[in-house]
């Protein structure tokens, strides 16, 4: 077996070494009738070509995005990943380090996280970010917790236009967590009227810009009537590709801002791993869960930095830890910082102007279609659109043209009424060509 | 788990290189500046066209702010981390003994299976008809898991180990409100050589956390937790093998006293790796137990991320399993993604903890590690894994202190620091002494349950030829401790990139991001 150096010999000197004559003595806390007397009912070992080839067979069942006109977002974007950054993060002393423990041999690891949480915090416009959460529902949950510990309540609102999976995070932990959590009605339009639920009960509000529809949502108004409740504002984003055009959420009064930093540095996976940014205000910083890498220097005086503040963390404070979450997504936060170091402002603004522009190309399109109507008075490149027909069935017919049209929401949102709604983003990727095949598609299935 | 008595230190300064260079740099040692230090704000490594010119359709919120971050150019960046990467010691750089974290091998094979455009370029909202060998994926490790472990489901959407546990804890909790006792079984037992996930975890989710003390032989006592379940258990948490390195070896026992209580087994599977095809959690009791597939099945641990945490759950905690998750068919696989979906299917899913389907990128490189091995190989792989950790201990048994005798360990051995008594160095020092001599430390003052703990897991990675030298190398710092050569680790590391770290510097007054200069925010303007 290719991975395992030990040969017969080496076993067998090894046993006496240690003095005993079989490697089941080394089992014997096992009770006896649980061990295993045979191999589990599986397959044998396998060379590399047998298992690229099953392997192999099993990724050609499926259609990836680059093969196709490509227009699905609702919460994970197709983009341009300059290929400098799967090449780095897959350097050995990134891609096969553990969690920076031991700093003198992890400045590496630390060097970059110190970066993506100057990178996370500028795009946000807050004060600090942790070096990362799994993704941006996960760290949507955490954030809900977060404010429910700060204000010392437990109500939290979500905005009718926060993404579903986010929402069901949401309900599940507080379900579990013994908090209320109350969730508006799907809000296609962005016109929901949170204002009203905002009272001195409430913890938290929790709402998305560019919402799950594609809307660009006012934060301000909100900011306040939350802070003069005693509650916090916690801002959301799937799409950080946005951050790059738009106002952030920092500068709108959100308190925490949380987010799905996938579309910078990372490929689609198929829904994972990805990476959640989480950023705050200087004041909550001992209130937040997860990593955070801070600046230090060594016994010699030079720079050089470490994890710190980890008592807020499970290894430390076990059961009275702000969260329980110790593994995070390390790589993935080191191609986020690399592609953004890349990019750059400059770069961010370009790439966000291009998502912009080819989204508005493709709705003025869409929408002079007959029956087709966009729903959305703003959006940065994904927007909701009403078709005359079932937006699933429609969908399925332009994927059989292999044309990938955008997300259902009634896949989401399967009792909202909303079967005519399909959201559709269009990014930097797809080309002239590709929307007017879209377009055209459209107009023959309707 | 490290560092958590880190002091003061006072630099040596024998072993100080007396060869400064103009730069600061040492050959390939270099001395690499923030990225916010050297890029330039209006630079960007990336090239693209400007749109045509169209109306912008933000509806009034364009950010009229700087970013403020520059950019680099290509070589630039490339230059700067691979630099950075030169800093960090990996498991391709040297044994990296790291006990409880399984630090084996990453094969390269299931990196460029992980990045087959078919898997990695596929989005987790796209027709189901179209990704039918993504579900495949998802379908063939569930049956791995589930045949591996003896157990009835699986979730998989778990981001990580932590995130599993509150998955498995979330389905029990789910279990105990259908027999409606949701108000009076509200404690977990958790016995003290736990990882700290597991108060956290059952914390989290408002249960009451129960510490079990651990007996002299480092494991769970049955009588013990006898004497404190009752009607109000709703589960223990029992990692096994245990973080002492050792089987609980009253497992079976101690399941039966918590069922008969009417509570819930948890099994924290960090340690899975000593047992694959050896033992199966369902034949122990187990109610559920998460997988960390960066551990056992190798997924790399990418300097902290991203993990995978699929749990397994028995019969009584299957049909609580959160959504997603796929079916098999006539038809082909379907994904089941509501609770309202699920319920179809006569499950009652507690709900959903992840938005889209989990680590699909972690489940095909596990999957590939598992068709690798086949059946055989990973029962050999944790046979290694143990022999190397037992090979380890005998070998260093009569120069450092065994804090529950000399008897067979599981893939993990654990030293205490009795034997470091009245030497003037401590375990930390130990450990820093390590990266001199080009080793990544063990796992230190984890377990809580032994003193100055040192918690050595060699995976089955290693060679004999390598293990010979790790061990010849810890026995020669360890007579050097009795011989008195202190400074060699109060003062250690004198060979990394960076000396010792002042930890508490950055507590104090943490700074946790860049800021420039005055002069670079006014031009910035």
């Amino acid at each position: 077996m290719r991975y395992l150096p030990l040969s017969p010999d080496d076993r067998a000197g090894m046993l006496a070494k240690i003095g005993v004559d079989h490697i089941d003595a080394l089992f014997a806390d096992i009770p006896s009738d649980r061990l295993l007397n045979h191999l589990p009912k599986l397959p044998l070992h396998k060379g590399e070509i047998d298992v690229e080839r099953l392997m192999g067979r099993m990724a050609s069942r499926n259609v990836s995005a680059s093969s196709v006109p490509f227009f699905v977002g609702a919460g994970a974007y197709k983009h341009h990943v300059p290929a400098t950054v799967d090449h780095l993060i897959q350097r050995s002393e990134f891609l096969t380090s553990y969690t920076p423990y031991q700093p003198e041999i992890a400045q590496g690891t630390l060097h970059y996280l110190f970066e993506f949480q100057t990178q996370v915090a500028a795009l946000t416009g807050m004060d600090v970010a942790n070096a990362s959460m799994y993704d941006g529902s996960t760290g949507c949950g955490e954030a809900v917790l977060m404010a429910h510990r700060i204000t010392k309540r437990n109500r939290a609102i979500l905005s009718g236009g926060l993404h579903p999976h986010y929402a069901d995070v949401v309900r599940t932990l507080s379900a579990m967590a013994e908090a209320e959590c109350v969730t508006l009605a799907p809000d296609v339009l962005g016109h929901e009227d949170i204002l009203s639920h905002i009272d001195s009960s409430v913890s938290c509000v929790v709402v998305q810009t560019p919402d799950f529809f594609g809307n660009l949502r006012d934060l301000r108004a909100i900011a306040d009537k939350c802070h003069s409740n005693g509650a916090l504002l916690i801002a959301v984003f799937t799409e950080v590709m946005s951050l790059g055009l738009i106002t952030p959420p920092g500068e709108m009064g959100a308190d925490i801002v949380v987010g799905e930093g996938q579309s910078i540095g990372n490929a689609l996976n198929f829904g994972g791993p990805y990476v959640g940014l989480f950023a705050t205000k200087s004041q909550y910083v001992r209130q937040m869960p997860g990593r955070l890498c801070g600046e230090t220097v060594d016994a010699d005086g030079t720079r050089g930095f470490v994890l710190t503040l980890s008592t807020r963390e499970q290894h430390i404070r076990r059961d009275k830890a702000t969260s329980n979450i110790c593994t995070n997504s390390g790589l993935c936060t080191l191609a986020f910082t690399i592609h953004m170091s890349l990019l750059g402002q400059a770069g961010l603004k370009r790439v966000a102007e291009i998502n912009h522009a080819n989204a508005v190309m493709l709705a003025d399109e869409l929408n002079a279609i007959k029956g087709v109507s966009v729903l959305n008075q703003s959006f940065f490149n994904e927007f909701a659109v009403r078709l005359p027909g079932n937006a699933g069935h429609i969908v399925e017919q332009l994927a059989a043209r292999h044309i990938m049209a955008g997300v259902p929401v009634s896949r989401l949102l399967p009792d909202a009424g909303l079967d005519d709604v399909l959201l559709v983003a269009n990014t930097e990727v797809n080309s002239d060509d590709d929307r007017q095949a879209f377009v055209d598609a459209l107009k023959e299935v309707l | 788990m490290l560092n958590r008595q880190g002091r003061p230190t006072t630099p040596g300064d024998a072993l100080q290189s007396d060869h400064p260079t103009f730069t600061g740099n040492k050959a390939l040692s270099q001395i690499e500046p923030l990225i916010f230090e050297t890029g330039r704000l209006e630079t960007t490594g990336v090239d693209y066209e400007a749109p045509k010119p169209f109306v912008a359709r933000l509806g009034g919120f364009e950010r009229k702010s700087e970013i403020g971050l520059p950019g680099l150019s290509e070589p630039e960046a490339m230059r700067h981390y691979v630099r950075l990467s030169q800093k960090n010691y990996g498991i391709d750089t040297g044994l990296f003994p790291l006990g409880s974290c399984t630090m084996k091998h990453n094969p390269r094979l299931n990196e460029k299976i992980a990045r087959m455009p078919g898997f990695s370029d596929v989005h987790p909202l796209q027709p189901v008809a179209t990704v039918q060998g993504a579900l495949e994926v998802m379908h063939t490790l569930s049956h791995w898991l589930l045949e591996l472990t003896g157990m009835d489901a699986v979730a998989l959407s778990p981001k990580a180990g932590a995130h599993g546990e509150l998955c498995g804890m979330m389905a029990i909790k789910a279990a105990i409100a259908a027999k409606g006792e949701a108000a009076t079984r509200n404690v977990v037992l958790v016995p003290e050589s736990a990882h700290g996930t597991n108060p956290a975890t059952a914390a989290l989710i408002h249960f009451v956390v129960k510490p079990v003390p651990v007996r002299e032989d480092g494991t769970v006592d049955p009588a013990v937790v006898a004497s404190l379940a009752g009607p109000d258990t709703a589960a223990i948490m029992l990692t096994n093998p245990n973080t002492c390195g050792l089987f609980e070896k009253d497992v079976v026992a101690i399941a039966d006293v918590i069922h008969a209580a009417g509570g819930y087994f948890y099994a924290d599977g960090a340690n899975f790796n000593a047992i694959v095809g050896k033992a199966r959690p369902g034949d122990l009791g187990v109610d559920a137990m998460h997988i960390n597939l960066h551990k056992t099945f190798s997924t790399p641990h990418g300097g902290g991320g991203p993990g995978a945490g699929p749990v397994v759950l028995s019969e009584l905690l299957a049909p609580f399993a959160p959504v997603p998750f796929v079916r098999h068919t006539e038809d082909g696989f379907e994904l089941v993604e509501s609770e309202a979906e699920a319920a179809n299917h006569g499950a009652h899913a507690f709900g959903r903890m992840t938005a889209f389907h989990g680590q699909m990128g972690m489940y095909v490189r596990a999957l590939s590690y598992m068709l690798s091995h086949g059946a055989d190989g990973l029962r050999q792989a944790s046979e290694d894994a143990v022999l190397n950790a037992n090979y380890v201990r005998a070998c260093l048994a009569d120069l450092m202190s065994l804090p529950f005798g000399n008897r067979p360990c599981m893939h993990e051995v654990l030293f205490d620091d009795a034997w470091l008594k009245d030497t003037g160095v401590t375990t930390l020092d130990f450990a820093k002494a390590m990266i001199d001599e080009g080793y990544h430390p063990m796992t230190v003052y984890f377990p809580l349950v032994v003193h100055g703990a040192m918690l050595i897991e060699p995976t089955e990675s290693e060679s004999r030829v390598s293990l010979d030298l790790f061990i010849a190398t810890l026995r020669d710092l360890a007579m050097a401790v009795k011989r008195g050569e202190t400074e060699r680790f109060t003062g250690a590391p004198y060979h990394a990139p960076v000396r010792r770290m002042d930890e508490t510097r950055a507590a104090r007054s943490p700074i946790l991001k860049y800021t420039p200069p005055e002069p670079i925010l006014q031009a910035a303007e």
